[in-house]
Parts: structure tokens; C-alpha cells; sequence
């Protein structure tokens, strides 16, 4: 089906299996560890107890991508396709609470929710005393939810927007009811996107230190944690880091082939060419987006909002931490830029090239995504002290670390608009006499754009967020809005904290807006 | 015409490149410039090693990050780190790096100025400041007389839902351990058990614990003593005020340090004694115990504490070494997991 009998050229292998290698270092660094280890550290999995840790985790997972699967399909789709008023604003506002470090979305949540919280404040009147436990299960799902549901929107709307119109109005043509469509057309197309999404949401909540630890849910990472800072003891928490990357292998394995026969190509460009019309299922449809960006989004910009309010009173000035700003943008705009670029060759090898080892390159890159920041960023001392010669604790290294740590949400984004590619129009190109490259940025070039660029501003905005790393492996003195949040709520200067995590939501709307909703406007008028 | 507006875009991104890693300026290799990899919080620290600078014209250049963290970093970077000085919030982190031989042997005139339990076994760091285990509790709801005076009547049914601890912190630990030094392990089982069976609520972090505390989430915490004045410098107002356990040989009464140490690989020791005995002259020392929002103990004879704390010499517990309690916390660790505190 794909371009068959062509050897995968050397210019995309070279630089795919160089990428490779870069985003495996933290994989290497922890088999290191744990070999070096000998048998003290294997100690640490103590089967009952590593069993339940496992178990804890893996509900937490399943529970945060089927939430997240569920708010974010139904958010797009009625973003893009539909007359829903007001759209601009819910694609905008739906996205946001991706900026939204998970440890300050679980403060605020706890603050607005929690014992004590504004929530029980505001009820106490009526003689609430207690509200339900929110710390454990309950607190962590809302906090990671919120933190990952816009993963599965972005993709899905980016999809739903390149979806082939014709697949629709084909089935339309043929007579099947709107709804008909939707569960037969158009949810099959969405696999690629929904399981790139589901991945990356899978991966994130492996990997999540802040929400986990707030809300006292016994993960594995913070299990990992625990061995790195209370024992001081890198080998066991390189022992339990490899159970994490275990049980990413299997989430990897259960996308493939939650997606294994899911091939739809499209065969024109352009978006829908109308937009369903909701009639009195508008008001539904706002109800349930109000809902949506009101919880997840209004409700922790409030709290923060209050802490700043708390503040004024005191005499100290409100100071913007701007220069921290400025290093955020530029980090994460160099990160966002090198890794939309180093996926690419790996994306068009595991497509174009079909075969064991390109696919497992391909699955490979994903793999350290679900390691805890901290691991990666520990990775990445060990070989940039020992390797890295005046390149340690440089920008350019914290670049680097930003893009191994993210590049699976460039991977993803970019793989699946090229799967959605048809390889027959570059076939077809090549066949009217342009060259291999030439067929490459004439045809498919145009339709994964748009894929290539959600990426990139996937990977922008999980960088502005980042911290283990940028601790670690920033220039010394290197303050990003992140590290200005950390300062502060570490000691619980919450007022404090409260503009830097504003302030990272304000300078993120406009690139949200680009990603999330200017290409909604291209398309149909409601139709 | 796009392609220009990239290009320039690019053009300017590079020069900001640039700018973010400003050359040498001339005259600046005279100056010596010290590495602190601190563990200590920027808000709370900054002021000292700015003065140090002031007064010695050696530049400082500051990698903030917590304690456990900047510990494993100095053991991941080994022979190539960049970092001199290690200045950490516990003993716990000090003790990981030195028994790596991470940290240098410091001299003596440096490790005399503060008593031998407030130092390093292997003489590779110092303790700086000191801080006191205690019972924070909420003012609206308690007054002093109904608080227990030993650790061990905080299990009783009147405490059920009210009491919090931070369970993964090191200090808390270091207070476990000293339990275990002092009852042993069956006791303290017992104890830790009780707590649980009471339910007792577990944070993240001393400072979370506290919050709870004045906004009424729990009644009483366990916590480090100084944490209340950083909170009454941000709210006056808060209602939470430390009750001390000073009841004869009680585990729950306990100081912990801050600590410094020169980094193995360091080519500037002369620079970094500077800058360790500066943190433990008088100047400093006053500073941690005494400028406002902070109320540490210092720790060289001589200095006296923030008025309205208890003498050091008067906290019992104090008396075990700081030695001695990084030995134990492995089998601590162990008692934690096994009670199901950290699993």
C-alpha cells in the first residue's frame, strides 16, 4: 500500500536513528543504573507492594484517558464542525488548561475544592462542614484530566479540520442519517488522532509527579520520588522507573493496535464544506462546553485570580516577572521549532517504509515520554557532565532535553496527520514526472502542515510548563516562569506564585489560538 | 516575502541566543565567581550570599533546586560538576553527597565554631542553622493547655481527623528516626499505627501541612519550627502558633540542620571557606535566627535566638547526633513503607 521496493534513503534514516538515540539516553541511563545496581536495589520490588503500585497507576491511566477521551472528542467536534455560537472563544479557552502546570492545577483545585477550600467557605453559611474527599483517586483524576483532555481535543479537532469531506458527504449522499454518519464515518477516521491522543495523555498521567503528590495518590512515580528523596538512592528509583517504562511499552502496544486497521486517507484538500446545524441542541451543546471550560479552566484561573487579589493589600508591589518570561518564550520556541523538525524523519520512515524497524523506531521515541521529569533530567546530567564538555548547563542543552522530554508530542501530532496522507497522491505526483522530494513538498507537504504545526505548539507549550529539567540543565540564573512558580509555592507563597502561572496562561492564549481555532474559521459558513 | 519574515525572525531569535549567554566581560576572570548549588529557597537565602559578594567582591552564581534533587545532581555530574559549594536544607542530602566523597574534608577551624552534634561525622560538612521539630496548631480552635505535652498522647481519640504530618519529608523522618533511637521500633510502630488508625492526613511538604493547619483543614501538625514565621510574614493574621515538646528525653522534640559543604572537585577552596565561614559568623548567623520571616537556630555559641523560642540547650531530644540519625533512616524508610505511611 505504501511506497513498497523503496530503500528507506539514508538521509531520512541517518538523522530518524539519531533522534532515536537522543531520546533513548534516559532509557540507556537507567539500565546503567539498574545493572550497575546488583541485587540490593531489585530489592525495591517487593511484588506485593510494586503489584499495587502498578495496579494504583494503571487505574489512574485508564480512568484519565477515558475522561479525557470523553470531554475532548464531543469539545471538537462541536468546535469545528458544528454552528456552535461562540466557537473562537471555546476552542480557545478549551485548550487552555493545557498551560496549566499539573501541580498548580492541583493546588488550585485544592484551594477552590478542597477541606477548607473556597467551595466549603462559600457553603458554610448553609452549614456544609465537610465537602467529599477530593484527596486520593478523586482529587488526581480532576487535576490530570484537566491537565491532559486538551491533548485529545487538539488532535481531534486538527483531524476533524483535515478530515476528507468527501468521506462524509459520501455517506450522506448514500441516505444515512447525520448521526448515522458520525458513528460510522466520521469516529473511524478519528482513530489515528484519538489514539495519538490517548497516548499522550496515558503517558503524561505515567509521568506525573505534581498532581500525585498533592493529592496523595500512590503512583509510581511518586514511589520514585520517594526513593530519590528521602534515600538519596538513584538505583532503586531506576529499578521502579523501568516498571514505569514496562508498563509504557504495553500502552504503546495497546494504541498500535487499537489503530492497527484504521487507515483512512483523504483524497482532496480543503475542510468540511459545511457545518452541521444544532438547532435547539445548541443549548446542550453550551451547557456541556461551559461546563467543561468552567471547571477546567475558569475555576483554576479564579483561584489564582483570588490569590493575587489576596495579596494586594500588602504593602509589597505586584512585581511581573518579565525577564523570566522572556526565557520561557525562547526555550520553548527553540524547543517547539527542533523537535516539529527532528520528528519528521522518523514519522515519514515508520509510514512510507514500512517495516519491523522503522516501526519500532518509531514506537521507541515514545517510550521515556512516561518517565517523571526528574529521571530524565538526572539522565541527561549523568551524560551532559560527563559528555558534554562547555556544552553542560548551556541553553543548548536544556534545548535539548526540552525536545527529548516532548518530542513524543511532536511524534504524535505529525504521525497522525501523515498517516491520514493518502501515499497513492504522491504516487500519482511522481507519475506526472516530479521527483520523490518534489512530490514530498508539493502534495503531502500542504496536508500535514497543519499536523506538524499542532506538534510544534504541543511540544511550546509543554515546555513553558516544564521544571525538573530546567532546574537541573539551564544556564545558572536561567529563570522561566516555571521556576518562578516553583520558588514560590514551595514555600507555600501562594499569592506569589499566582501571577507567574497567569501570566504563563496569558502569553500561551495566543499560540492556543493559533493551533486551536484560526483554521476553524476557514471553514463553511453553517450549512 | 515569507520566507524574508522568517529569516528575520531567526536573525533575532539568534541574536537573543547570544544575548542570553553574555561574553566574559573584560576584567571579569580576576574576579573569583562561586558555584552554590543551593537547596535552600531563593526568598529565604538570597539576601546572605548577596551580602557575602558586597563584602568580598567574589561573584556568586546560584542553581537553586531542592535539596534531595541537587544532591543526586552533584552525584550524577561527579568529578565534572561545576558546582563549589553545596549548601542543603537537611542533613540527610549533605550526608548522601558526602558519603560519596562528593564534598571536601573541612578544616577544623571551620568545623570548631559550632558543637560537635551539629556537624558531620566525617567531618565533609557543617550544619548552619538549626530548626526544632514541634506541633503547630490552630489557634481558634486549641489553646495551649489542650495540647499534650510528648509526642506520644497525640493518638488519642480526641485528635481524630486533626492531626497532619508530611510523611516523605526528610525532617519528619530525621523525628522518626529519633523515636526509634529512643523508644524502638515497637513503639514507634505502635505509635505510627495509631496515628494511621486515627487517621492522620498526609502532605506533601511541611509548608503544605502548615497551610492546612491555619486554614482549619486539621487542628495540629507536625512540622519545623520556622516555617510559622515565613507564614506570618506573608499573613500576619494567620491563626497558628508552635507548641514545643520539651517534656524530658521526648522524641518528638528534635533539631535538625541546614548544612554547608565544599564540593570534591571545586578548584576554589579558598573562596568556598570564605563563604562557609561567612555563613557562620555572627553576621549570618543573626540573619537565619532573626530578620524578619525567619527563625532558625543558630548554631555558633553566641548568637542567641529570635525572643519567645526555647533554648536549644532545653530541647532534649536535640541531644542525639545528626550522625546518628542519617545511619538509621533506611531502616526508618523500611518502618514507613511497612506501616503504609510512603508506600
Amino acid at each position: 500500500m505504501a511506497v513498497r521496493g523503496l530503500r528507506a534513503p539514508l538521509l531520512l534514516t541517518l538523522p530518524a536513528v539519531a533522534t532515536v538515540i537522543a531520546v533513548l539516553l534516559p532509557l540507556a541511563y537507567l539500565v546503567l543504573r539498574a545493572a550497575a545496581a546488583g541485587g540490593d536495589a531489585w530489592r525495591v520490588l517487593e511484588p506485593g507492594h510494586t503489584g499495587r503500585l502498578v495496579v494504583d497507576t494503571g487505574l489512574l491511566v485508564g480512568a484519565v484517558v477515558l475522561s479525557a477521551a470523553v470531554i475532548g472528542v464531543p469539545f471538537a467536534w462541536l468546535v469545528v464542525r458544528t454552528d456552535l455560537p461562540a466557537r473562537t472563544f471555546w476552542a480557545v479557552t478549551g485548550a487552555l488548561p493545557l498551560v496549566i502546570p499539573s501541580y498548580v492545577a492541583a493546588l488550585a483545585l485544592l484551594g477552590a475544592l478542597g477541606p477548607r477550600g473556597l467551595l466549603q467557605g462559600m457553603l458554610e453559611r448553609f452549614g456544609v462542614e465537610r465537602l467529599p474527599e477530593i484527596y486520593g483517586f478523586p482529587g488526581a483524576l480532576l487535576a490530570l484530566v484537566l491537565a491532559t483532555y486538551p491533548y485529545v481535543y487538539l488532535l481531534t479537532a486538527t483531524a476533524l479540520r483535515e478530515l476528507d469531506p468527501s468521506l462524509e458527504e459520501a455517506a450522506r449522499g448514500l441516505g444515512q442519517s447525520r448521526l448515522r454518519t458520525f458513528f460510522r464515518v466520521t469516529i473511524p477516521a478519528l482513530r489515528p488522532s484519538l489514539g495519538a491522543g490517548s497516548l499522550l495523555v496515558a503517558l503524561y498521567v505515567l509521568s506525573d509527579f505534581g498532581a500525585v503528590s498533592l493529592m496523595n495518590y500512590p503512583a509510581l512515580t511518586r514511589a520514585i520520588y520517594l526513593q530519590y528523596q528521602a534515600l538519596f538512592d538513584r538505583d532503586p528509583a531506576a529499578v521502579l522507573s523501568l516498571v514505569l517504562v514496562a508498563l509504557a511499552t504495553l500502552v504503546l502496544v495497546l494504541e498500535s493496535h487499537f489503530r492497527r486497521r484504521a487507515r483512512y486517507y483523504r483524497s482532496a484538500r480543503g475542510p468540511a464544506r459545511t457545518r452541521v446545524a444544532l438547532g435547539a441542541w445548541r443549548w446542550p451543546a453550551l451547557g456541556f462546553c461551559s461546563l467543561v471550560v468552567g471547571f477546567f479552566f475558569l475555576l483554576p484561573i479564579s483561584v489564582l485570580g483570588y490569590w493575587v487579589w489576596q495579596a494586594v493589600p500588602s504593602d509589597r508591589p505586584l512585581e511581573l516577572p518579565w525577564k523570566p518570561l522572556l526565557n520561557s518564550l525562547l526555550g520553548s520556541t527553540l524547543a517547539a521549532a527542533v523537535a516539529a523538525l527532528a520528528v519528521l524523519p522518523i514519522a515519514f520512515l515508520a509510514q512510507r517504509h514500512p517495516a519491523a524497524w522503522t516501526r519500532l523506531l518509531e514506537r521507541a521515541s515514545f517510550t521515556a515520554n512516561a518517565l517523571p521529569g526528574i529521571v530524565i533530567a538526572l539522565s541527561l546530567v549523568f551524560f551532559g557532565a560527563r559528555y558534554g564538555g562547555r556544552l553542560y548547563q548551556t541553553l543548548g542543552l536544556l534545548i535539548f532535553a526540552y525536545v527529548v522530554r516532548f518530542l513524543p508530542q511532536a511524534l504524535a501530532a505529525t504521525g497522525a496527520a501523515l498517516r491520514a496522507v493518502n501515499p497513492r497522491l504522491e504516487e500519482a505526483a511522481r507519475g506526472l514526472g516530479r521527483s520523490p522530494a518534489g512530490a514530498l513538498v508539493s502534495v503531502t507537504a500542504p496536508i500535514i502542515r497543519p499536523g506538524v504545526l499542532a506538534g510544534a505548539a504541543l511540544v511550546f507549550l509543554s515546555a513553558l510548563k516544564e521544571l525538573p529539567a530546567t532546574l537541573l540543565l539551564s544556564p545558572i540564573g536561567f529563570e522561566t516562569l516555571a521556576t518562578e512558580i516553583w520558588t514560590a509555592t514551595s514555600v507555600a507563597a501562594y499569592s506569589d506564585a499566582a501571577p507567574a502561572a497567569l501570566m504563563l496562561v496569558a502569553v500561551s492564549a495566543p499560540f492556543v489560538y493559533l493551533l486551536a481555532a484560526r483554521r476553524g474559521a476557514e471553514a463553511g459558513s453553517p450549512g | 516575502m515569507r520566507r524574508l519574515g522568517l529569516l528575520s525572525a531567526l536573525t533575532a531569535l539568534s541574536a537573543i541566543v547570544g544575548a542570553a549567554s553574555p561574553p566574559p566581560s573584560p576584567g571579569a576572570h580576576q574576579a573569583t565567581t562561586l558555584t552554590i548549588y543551593s537547596g535552600r529557597d531563593e526568598r529565604f537565602v538570597k539576601p546572605i550570599y548577596d551580602r557575602f559578594t558586597e563584602l568580598t567582591g567574589i561573584r556568586i552564581q546560584v542553581r537553586y533546586g531542592d535539596s534531595a534533587t541537587l544532591a543526586a545532581t552533584l552525584v550524577e555530574e561527579g568529578r565534572n560538576s561545576p558546582a563549589d559549594v553545596f549548601f542543603a536544607q537537611d542533613a540527610g542530602a549533605l550526608g548522601a553527597v558526602a558519603s560519596r566523597a562528593r564534598l571536601k574534608v573541612l578544616p577544623s577551624t571551620i568545623l570548631k565554631k559550632v558543637p560537635a552534634r551539629f556537624r558531620a561525622p566525617g567531618k565533609r560538612w557543617v550544619g548552619v542553622s538549626g530548626r526544632a521539630r514541634v506541633v503547630a496548631y490552630n489557634t481558634e480552635r486549641l489553646t495551649p493547655n489542650d495540647l499534650p505535652s510528648t509526642i506520644w498522647g497525640y493518638t488519642q481519640s480526641r485528635w481524630k481527623g486533626k492531626v497532619g504530618l508530611p510523611p516523605t519529608n526528610a525532617s519528619f523522618q530525621a523525628f522518626v528516626s529519633a523515636m526509634r533511637i529512643r523508644a524502638g521500633d515497637d513503639r514507634t510502630r505502635d505509635w505510627l499505627l495509631a496515628l494511621k488508625a486515627n487517621d492522620v492526613k498526609f502532605f506533601p511538604s511541611n509548608a503544605r501541612v502548615l497551610a492546612a493547619v491555619a486554614s482549619r483543614e486539621i487542628e495540629l501538625g507536625l512540622v519545623n519550627h520556622y516555617y510559622l514565621y515565613q507564614l506570618k510574614e506573608q499573613e500576619p493574621s494567620a491563626p497558628v502558633a508552635n507548641h514545643f515538646l520539651r517534656t524530658k528525653q521526648d522524641p518528638g522534640a528534635l533539631i535538625n540542620v541546614a548544612g554547608a559543604g565544599i564540593v570534591s572537585s571545586s578548584g576554589k577552596t579558598a573562596a568556598a571557606e570564605r563563604l562557609i565561614n561567612f555563613l557562620l559568623s555572627k553576621e549570618s548567623q543573626r540573619f537565619f535566627a532573626r530578620s524578619p520571616g525567619r527563625a532558625e537556630y543558630p548554631l555558633v555559641p553566641g548568637v542567641k535566638p529570635r525572643p519567645g523560642l526555647p533554648a536549644l540547650s532545653t530541647i532534649e531530644g536535640a541531644k542525639i547526633s545528626l550522625g546518628r540519625l542519617g545511619q538509621e533512616l533506611p531502616a526508618t524508610l523500611q518502618l514507613l513503607n511497612e506501616v503504609g505511611y510512603t508506600r
